[in-house]
């Protein structure tokens, strides 16, 4: 038993234990989420954050030495957004015939999603570094961080509420479109895919890419428009007020 | 082969984005300032080829990149206990929010001026 105790303190303090744990519950939690026919509940992230957390916690392995492992996962989200010039680039086309209303689209509801979370978050009486770090929460978690940083906001906190609004997207994107009686035609799933990847980032996209082909391109088009509206916008409207 | 050498491009791209965005203290962020590099180099087929595949498979599993991070909520639990159910409320209503905003003008701009999504662009030379 003791030999046991001392193998899993060993195993726990190597970053090998983060890596593997992180990629294991998620192939796990993945394969359910199929299982599941791919509900939106079921999503792989929510419940690879879940059972990965409770598991440090009741296991006493802190966050640090789990990152230790983890951050090499969490290190590709950087080339992750480089990445995202791809799905720019294969939808140029579409993007120089109808730049105008997709810019638009993308200037609002990135607006909205921002303006309304600092809104909210002053009307519930949230400290002010909470506030500030709610407000990136619909562009990336990488990008959602450094802008946090720049207006005075936690960026660990606003990696977090990334993730979540992107859960939230993921989550209730089908139904919330369902009520506002958006077709599931091509120029429907254009339409849902845009607002997905605007309004909850790469969670959203992931999603859409899930659902529906033209619904994740557009997604991925516009995770890579908010990325560069956002990180540009958001600092010089709190440099400017 | 060419997985890898996307990879190399991604890396490269991100380097250089990190660069400009120090060294000219741009208010971009240098992954973003990579992928507007990426997105003028994606012209050329030597890079295009290779971060086809690696920006595809990457993309592909993007969700995965942000279970570290969702981790993370644990070392925060003390404000999750204190705040929770308001900043849960204030991340819910606003993302809703922002997706009714953005669904809703995109498709009343695409139904005031219908698109011809049917026909694909021609291309230059086609008849």
């Amino acid at each position: 038993m003791s030999d046991f105790v001392q193998l899993w303190v060993y195993l726990s303090a190597t970053p090998l234990f983060g890596l593997t744990a992180t990629l294991l519950v998620y192939v796990l939690a993945h394969a359910a989420y199929f299982r599941a026919g791919q509900a939106p509940w079921a999503n792989p992230v929510l419940w690879s954050v879940i059972v990965l957390a409770c598991g440090l916690l009741a296991t006493g392995v802190s966050y640090p030495s789990y990152f230790a492992g983890a951050q090499f996962i969490h290190f590709l989200l950087g080339p992750a957004v480089v990445a995202l010039g791809w799905p720019l680039w294969l939808r140029r086309a579409e993007l120089r015939q109808r730049w105008g209303r997709l810019l638009v689209a993308a200037l609002a509801g990135g607006s909205v999603a921002a303006g309304s979370s600092l809104l909210l978050g002053r009307l519930f009486g949230l400290p002010q570094e909470l506030v500030l770090s709610l407000v990136p929460k619909s562009v990336t978690a990488p990008v959602a961080m450094g802008i946090a940083e720049q207006i005075g906001g936690i960026p660990a906190l606003a990696a977090v509420f990334a993730v979540i609004t992107g859960l939230v997207g993921a989550l209730f994107g089908k139904y919330l479109f369902a009520a506002l009686r958006i077709p599931t035609d091509a120029e429907g799933w254009a339409a849902r895919g845009f607002a997905l990847g605007t309004a909850s980032h790469g969670l959203g996209a992931a999603r859409a890419m899930h659902v529906n082909a033209d619904a994740g391109a557009y997604a991925g088009l516009a995770l890579g428009l908010q990325v560069v509206l956002a990180s540009l916008l958001i600092p010089l409207v709190f440099k400017l007020f | 082969m060419n997985a890898l050498r996307g990879m190399v491009w991604l890396l490269v791209f991100q380097s250089a984005g990190e660069l400009l965005a120090r060294g000219l203290a741009l208010p971009l962020p240098g992954p973003v300032i990579g992928m507007v590099l990426l997105l003028l180099a994606l012209r050329w087929p030597a890079v295009q080829t290779p971060v086809a595949e690696c920006a595809g498979f990457l993309l592909s599993h993007l969700s995965l990149l942000f279970v570290p991070v969702g981790v993370g909520v644990m070392t925060h639990l003390s404000l999750v206990s204190q705040y929770g159910v308001r900043m849960l409320a204030v991340v819910v209503l606003s993302t809703l929010a922002g997706l009714a905003v953005t669904v809703l003008s995109l498709h009343l701009l695409q139904g005031r001026q219908p698109l011809d999504a049917a026909s694909p662009p021609a291309k230059d030379g086609d008849v």
